[in-house]
Order: structure tokens, then sequence, then C-alpha cells
């Protein structure tokens, strides 16, 4: 009902403003200026506009070297802790999620298959929760950031040995 | 490999048991696992008229009962090729002819189809030193049911001879891998009977699935489910497949554990910052917090038999160990001191014994251990052994393990030492469920 009403009334306005359009006269053509040259003294030389830090598919970029930003970081075995050196490059992510506040990430906790699935699930999420803290505490707004642990699930490389491990152990950073 | 191959290999090592170590690959014979009883199991007779359908065309019944008395790890069964005489009724028993033989025990038995199309069978247990009847049975079911009526006859046999009720109408509830090192796996979850035979997917998907556990009446089911993109506690009735989503909580869902009347699911959740353990009444779906210690990572709960308390993982002495809470005090005690990883433990059904995932020197066994005197003991000695489960009886352990990086399924005996592996045909297979006892005869 109040739809309704709301419609017959916007189709009215438009009859109204439609109306008054028509009934107003031409503008008088305005009178010819001559222009006379004016010497304008040049604008002092203007800083590029920033390019978002983002490629194509709008993935993070770092807005220095504009070379991709590594978005997956390792852990030890049993351990959630980060690296010196990743703290340093989440430091960018959360600078990006910081001026960029339409843009979420989701972390992904993930583990090696060593020790029990269950107990990986959590040790995944302590994993992915480091990586949250760590942007909280730059900035972020929580309601930018996801995590989700896959515990030990979803290997990236499926083989058994310490190299295979290691690559495993990880936790993921993808922007949406 | 086929169950009825399985049958023949498994047959081959048991008889060989003079040697030290079975020729077939599915069965890992220790070392002093010597003279256990000898069985002798005649394939059963058939009372048919020309004209009437052999009820055991299909289902061999004395190989079943065979194939189950094996894997219990205390009998050596004789081969059929090795018998002297293929008695199937009473009257044509010749003790002398199992004597010489050196066995302990002989069981016949004979089959036929009633008028109304039901089977029945007939079995007899013998004692060979003593020549006397131990027991004999009757019993009459759907025909589609002849392997639940083998399981039945070993159930009651094993009873007979060991004491101990027969845990062989059991089943397993697993997780099977197709395609596990690629990046489209599907993960089935299947249902099987305890022997391996009559395998089933009950569920199937694209994303992971893991922690399968029954409920006491073992007419439903709970595990981990992906299909949302994160960890989702369902609970699945198995005759009709319905499923319901019963803890999507923000964070990890995990580890679910009915109680032992069925009435409650343990499991571990994030929903309040941090893996904790919680109980869930399944009438009343009100929660109950039960674990409260913030840095620590605390999961995998299961029940003592009485219901009244929880085993857990906890890391919270920094490393993982097993922890026992009671579900009125909330004051959780630390059971294991040996080693660095101790994880998912499951209590043997006397109570006073717990096996749980190990490490040692770096390698992740299964250990056993006596609560009362805190003895520890190394079960399994593959490597990556995980997920323990134990028959409703206490003498056998599944467990998880790798065998040239797939996958697989193994049974140990808790007493002896006795190992074997379960086939599966292709694929990654985990995270194995012993079923409690099952009444499969009983109409459903």
């Amino acid at each position: 009902m109040i739809r309704q009403l709301f419609g017959a009334l916007s189709v009215v306005l438009a009859g109204v403003l439609l109306s008054a359009c028509q009934s107003t006269e031409p503008e008088p053509e305005p009178e010819p200026v001559v222009q006379t040259p004016v010497v304008k003294p040049t604008p002092p030389p203007k800083e590029p506009e920033p390019e978002p830090p983002f490629d194509e598919n709008l993935n993070p970029l770092d807005p220095v070297t504009r070379k991709p930003l590594n978005s997956t970081f390792y852990f030890e075995y049993d351990q959630a802790r980060l690296a010196q050196g990743d703290i340093r490059v989440l430091a960018v992510h959360a600078q990006i999620l910081r001026d960029y506040r339409n843009r979420s990430v989701n972390i992904e906790g993930h583990c090696d298959e060593r020790g029990t699935r269950e107990y990986n699930l959590a040790l995944g999420e302590r994993r992915s929760d480091a990586v949250r803290r760590y942007l909280i505490s730059a900035g972020v707004r929580s309601t930018q950031i996801e995590t989700v642990s896959f515990g030990e699930e979803r290997p990236v490389d499926p083989g058994h040995d310490e190299s295979a491990w290691a690559k495993n152990r990880r936790a993921m950073m993808i922007y949406r | 490999m086929n169950a009825r191959d399985l049958v023949r290999a498994l047959f081959v090592a048991a008889v060989a048991f003079t040697a030290p170590v079975a020729q077939a690959l599915e069965i890992v014979i220790p070392e002093g696992w010597d003279s256990p009883t000898k069985v002798a199991v005649v394939p059963f007779g058939s009372a048919m008229a020309p004209d009437e359908p052999d009820p055991m065309a299909s289902v061999d019944l004395a190989g079943i009962v065979a194939f189950d008395l094996t894997r219990s790890g205390q009998f050596s069964l004789l081969q059929s090729d090795n018998m002297l005489s293929y008695p199937s009724a009473p009257d044509q028993v010749y003790f002398r002819d199992w004597r010489i033989l050196d066995m302990d025990y002989l069981v016949i038995g004979r089959a036929w189809t009633e008028a109304s199309g039901a089977v029945s069978v007939v079995y007899h247990l013998y004692d060979v030193t003593s020549e006397r009847e131990i027991a004999s049975s009757r019993i009459t079911a759907a025909p589609e049911k002849l392997r639940d009526i083998a399981h039945r006859i070993s159930d009651e046999v094993y009873e007979h001879i060991t004491g101990i009720r027969g845990a062989f109408s059991t089943k397993l509830l697993y997780v099977l891998v197709e395609d596990a090192a690629t990046n489209s796996p599907t993960y089935h979850l299947k249902v099987a009977d305890a022997d391996g035979a009559r395998a089933r997917t009950v569920f199937r998907s694209t994303e992971p699935l893991l922690s399968p556990n029954w409920a006491p009446d073992a007419l439903s089911i709970a595990y981990v489910s992906f299909e949302t993109g994160k960890s989702t506690i369902v609970v699945q009735d198995l005759a009709s497949g319905e499923r319901e989503h019963i803890a999507a909580y923000p964070g990890i869902n995990g580890a679910p554990e009915f109680s032992p009347d069925g009435t409650k699911l343990a499991m571990s959740l994030s929903r309040d910052g941090n893996a904790e353990i919680y109980t869930l009444d399944l009438a009343s779906r009100e929660l109950r917090r039960i674990t409260r210690w913030p840095t620590a990572i605390d999961t995998e709960p299961s029940w003592t038999a009485d219901g009244m308390s929880l085993i857990f993982t906890s890391d919270r002495p920094g490393k993982p160990q097993i922890y026992q809470v009671d579900l009125d005090k909330l004051n959780p005690d630390r059971l294991t001191w040996e080693g660095d990883y101790n994880a998912r433990a499951r209590l043997l059904p006397n109570g006073r014994h717990l096996v749980y995932v190990h490490r040692r020197e770096r390698v992740y066994h299964i250990a056993w251990q006596d609560l009362e005197r805190g003895t520890v003991r190394v079960l399994t000695q593959t490597a990556l052994d995980e997920s323990p489960s134990l028959a409703p009886n206490g003498t056998m352990m599944i467990y998880a393990t790798q065998d040239l990086g797939r996958g697989i399924l193994a049974v140990v005996s808790i007493d002896n030492g006795f190992r074997y592996l379960l086939p599966e045909a292709a694929g990654d297979v985990r995270e194995p469920a012993w079923s409690p006892f099952i009444d499969a005869l009983r109409g459903r």
C-alpha cells in the first residue's frame, strides 16, 4: 500500500518536473567574447596521484616496488609465532588495509600432517589468529578480517618429508 | 584385492604360524606370538534339495567365521585343505580326526532356506580335548543377513572360548579420500563391516571430512565437515541419511564425541576465543563450557564410561598432554607425563587403560598406558600413527597409519601385538572409528 503510494507520488513529481522544464523559455545565445591571450604562470610539477597498491586481480602490491606482496607466512613445528621478516611484510599489509577500508582479508591457518587432526585444526587457528592479532594491533578493523583454520586438511605439498611439512605450516592472507 | 582374496591370504598367514613372520603382507605376527588356540571351522554343509536355492552360493559362512577368529590374533585357524574330514552334523564328527591335527576346538554347521524364504544356520562348537559340545545354536534371518549370521556365530564362538564378548558384528566408520594428492580430492565417509566387507559411502564431499564418531546406538554418527568453507559439526542419521549442522559457531567446530547415554555431544569450539571443551545437550541444545584456559588448545574430548568425566588433549603445559576433567568439579588432572606430544586419548572399556597418539624420538606411535601403575607401552611401531579407536570389547584397536605414503588402516591386538592391515583398493584411508556393539540380526 505504502509502496504503491510512493510509486504514484513519484510519477506525479516526475510529471511536474518535466512540464516545468518544457515551459522554460530557450536561453538567448551568449554574446561572443574576444579572448585576449593571458600569460599563465606554469603550475608547479604536481605529485603524481599514488596508484592503488593492487594488481589487476586486486591482489596487494608492495606500494614502493609494485611487486606482488608476500601473503603466505610460515611457522616452526607446533608453533604459531610470526617471524620478524613476516612482521615487516604484515606492516605493509596493515598499511594497505588501513588506507583501503573497503578491502578485507580472509586468513587461512594450516599445519603439516604430523600430530592429530583435531589438535592441528586448533593449531591452524592459532596461526591465523597470530596474523589477525598483528593486523588489529596495527590499526586494521576486525570487520576487515576473517579467519578460518583448515588444520592439516589442505597441504600445498602432499609429500611426507621435512621440506613438504615446512611448506604446509603456514598462514595465508587472501584479499577480497 | 577383494575380501575373498584377503581371506585366503590371511589363511595362509594364519596357518603358517610357525614361521616368525607371515608371508602375506596383510598380517604381521609379532615375536612371542606362539601357539595360540587352534581352531578348525569346517566348511558349512548345505541341507538343500536339488531344486532349492543354496543360501551359501554367495556367502562362505565358515570362511567368514574363520577370518573373524583369525583377525582376533588369539587363534590359529586350520586351512580347509588340510582337514581330514568335513562334518556338517554332530553324527559326522570323529574327534580323532581333529586330535591328530592338534586342534583345540572344532566348529561345524549347516545352512538351509526355510519355506518362508528366510535362511537358517545351525552351528556346533566342540572342545576337541574333552570331546564335548560346548555350544550350539540355530539362527534364522533374512537371506541378505547371511554375513550378519556368520559374524554372530563368530561372536558366540569367541565368547565361549575366551569368556570375552565377541565384537565381530561391529562396523567401522572411516574417511576415504580419492585423489588426495590433487587439487580436487573427494572425501567419502564410509561404513563397513568390521572385516572391511560391505563398505558403503554414507556422505561424500569435495571439502574435508574428519573425526567421525558413532552414537552409542550406532544409528547415527557425528563428524566434522568443511562443506560450508569452515569446520562444522554434523549429526547424520544412518538409515535416512538425514543430516543436521549441529555446531557452526564462529571459529573451529571440532572433535565431536557422543556421551555414553547418547544425550550429549562433547566437542571443541573456539567461539569464545580459543579452542575449549564444551558439551552440547542434544535435546535442549544447551551448550556448557567445560574448560577455561585462554592460552591453551583444549580439544579431542572423550567420555569415561560412566559419562561423569571427559578425557581431553590440552597444550596448557606447553606441549599437548592428556587431561581428565570431572564434569561436576571441572578441575582437570594431567594423566600423561612421558614425552612431549600425547594427544587424542581413548579409554579402554575397563576404564583403567588409555591409548593415545604418542611422539617418541620424533616419530608418532600409538601408546597404551595403565592409569593405576603409570606404565606406558608403545603399541604400534609404524610412523605417523593416528586416530586410535577401540573395539567395544577392548581387545583390538584400529588406527590410521601410512604405507608408502598412502593412508591405510591397521588393527592391532591390545594384548599380544598381533596386527593386520585393512585393505582398500584405492585412495587414502583415515580417521577410523570402531562402532559400539550392534545387534544386526534384530530387525531395524
